[in-house]
């Protein structure tokens, strides 16, 4: 791990969300629902942070908060020390070249009705209208490419390709502004393992080649032991755990932590059986 | 007699583009109150498989082969034979909680809408009796405060809890072979490790056979005695599941296992799938 200047700092990150009670009268107030609870962490450069945690435990809406897709309630967030919260539309568009994001569902996250070329090409005509049409065909080939996707499926639409192959056209669009850092939104929970595995190491080859910052959200744990540096755990919209991945894993302080390690199942028949039996044994002496 | 018997099962579809074999050549038996896992990609045609078996494949499906229920035919058997099976003899679970139950009845309606309809004695049951039922049964599955959710829609439970309602369903008629169709895909791991536990406790209890469908190599390890293993709608290899995760013989299945990382172990670079064996395929 790098020891330079964080690129991203958030402090005190609060997120809250107002839900109407049941038969509530119009003037009563509504509960609030506090999804984030003053989350603070800084990233580096060149660094994987994993978010993990249950469902509902905050991962997504933390990560849309920093980059203001949503609102939030309170905290800053420092990008190269510049203060995004306090930033007017115009310089937020600056920013959000250098910050892209990776969605969940991959055939969702892309519009049915633009090719694959068009979607791939959508943020350099947003962030770079000046850019010639050749310029912007031969920059999408070029991830298409990188990506491990052949150049010759530029024209095809969204449902011509497989889950997989979404992911990586995902991917492209994300990396076509040049950024520094991206939010990957559980980018292979809904990818088969063999391709689960490919999608992981293309996203670990790219950082190292681009120098990129990841923010990793998953809720499957081996993934996110495998390529982040640092993991921080989320419990109810408080940080349970964060520390180096190696560390949290093998030897987790809090109690939330380890029930969710104990909860992963071992793709090995004698050492699971062996942990169901320990984990039940331990249920019923509680 | 085994209890399931399923024999040259083939699965076309005609489309536009050709006839699409979606499976060919599927053999396989379960026994009482045994466990099979069926694993594979999507698009493997585990999920194919199962349909065929509980009578849901859509109309233009062509089906030939033998499924065999306890001697019984079921290809061809009329939908009111059918239905007569699977309320009372196989049931199934969904991936998803969140469609697979109706969102405008109350969970006591649909509940004991199965019990009324098809009791287990072939006698109509009252409503009041069937929805006791349907409390003692959300009890063995783990739901707290049973007697008053049971009045409760399905927006109201979490998805784990809404699993376990479609548990409870699928077991009111005691049926002897429960078909599970990646019952824990959607959940958190905490809610999937909790909901294996009560799946393998009430197969001890009911005494009966479970076909768990996955693609998460992980619970197979964990629960299942037997394991088979599909790839574009033919069964690469199936044996006992120490055999299989132990020693597998056939390259997909060892490029399966290689490829899901695990937590008790260090890599450097996730192993990906070596497609080399397709050729072999297609060649012998």
């Amino acid at each position: 791990m790098s020891t330079k200047e964080p690129i991203l700092s958030v402090r005190d990150m609060r997120v809250e969300f107002k839900i109407k009670k049941q038969n509530a009268l119009p003037w009563q107030k509504p509960d609030i629902l506090r999804a984030v609870k003053g989350v603070s962490f800084d990233l580096a450069a060149g660094e994987t942070l994993g978010i993990v945690g249950e469902s509902g435990c905050g991962k997504s809406t933390l990560a849309r908060a920093i980059i203001r897709m949503i609102p939030s309630q309170g905290g800053e967030v420092f990008w190269q020390g510049r203060d995004l919260m306090k930033m007017n539309e115009k310089e937020l568009l600056g920013i959000r070249k250098e910050i892209q994001m990776i969605f969940q569902d991959p055939l969702a996250s892309l519009n049915p009705r633009l090719t694959a070329g068009q979607i791939i090409a959508e943020p350099l005509k947003t962030h770079y209208p000046n850019t010639s049409k050749d310029e912007v065909k031969k920059r999408v080939r070029e991830l298409m490419e990188k990506v491990g996707l052949s150049g010759r499926m530029i024209n095809r639409y969204p449902h011509e390709f497989s889950g997989g192959q979404c992911q990586r056209i995902g991917i492209a669009r994300a990396l076509i502004t040049n950024p520094k850092m991206i939010i990957c939104d559980e980018p292979v929970s809904a990818l088969d393992v063999s391709v689960q595995a490919q999608v992981v190491n293309l996203l670990m080859d790219l950082q190292k080649e681009l120098g990129l910052s990841l923010l990793f959200i998953a809720h499957d744990l081996s993934v996110v032991k495998h390529i982040s540096n640092r993991i921080m755990v989320l419990e109810f919209g408080d940080i349970a755990e964060l520390g180096e991945a190696h560390e949290v894993i093998n030897n987790p302080q809090s109690p939330y932590t380890r029930e969710l390690i104990n909860a992963v199942p071992i793709p090995d028949p004698i050492a699971e059986r062996k942990r169901i039996a320990e984990r039940r044994a331990l249920e019923a002496s509680a | 007699m085994a209890l399931l018997d399923i024999q040259n099962l083939r699965i076309t579809y005609d489309t536009p583009d050709g006839v699409v074999e979606a499976v060919r050549n599927v053999n396989l038996t379960i026994d009482k109150g045994e466990t099979l896992a069926i694993v594979g990609e999507s698009g493997s045609g585990k999920s194919q498989t199962a349909f065929a078996t509980m009578g849901l494949l859509p109309h233009n499906a062509q089906v030939s082969g033998s499924i065999k229920y306890q001697g019984q035919e079921i290809i061809g058997l009329s939908h009111e034979e059918m239905n007569k099976l699977r309320s009372n003899e196989i049931a199934m679970i969904f991936q998803d909680p969140m469609t697979s139950l109706n969102p405008y009845l109350r969970i006591s309606d649909q509940m004991a809408e199965t019990l009324i309809y098809n009791s287990p004695d072939g006698k109509r049951m009252k409503k009041k009796d069937a929805i006791a039922e349907c409390v003692r049964m959300l009890e063995a599955v783990k739901i707290p405060n049973a007697k008053n959710r049971i009045h409760l829609y399905p927006h109201e439970f979490s998805g784990g809890m809404r699993q376990r309602v479609m548990i409870a369903m699928s077991l009111l008629c005691r049926p002897k072979l429960l078909i599970a169709d990646e019952p824990t895909t959607a959940l958190d791991v905490t809610v999937q490790a909790r909901i294996m536990d009560l799946l393998v406790e009430l197969q001890e209890e009911f005494h009966m056979a479970i076909v768990l469908i996955t693609h998460n190599l992980g619970i197979v390890a964990g629960s299942c005695e037997r394991t088979m293993v599909m790839y574009k709608g033919e069964v690469m290899e199936q044996g006992s599941t120490v055999d299989i995760f132990g020693k597998p013989s056939h390259p997909y299945t060892q490029g399966l296992l290689s490829a899901v990382p695990r937590l008790d172990q260090d890599e450097e670079r996730l192993i990906t799938l070596d497609r080399s064996f397709e050729t072999q395929l297609a060649e012998g």
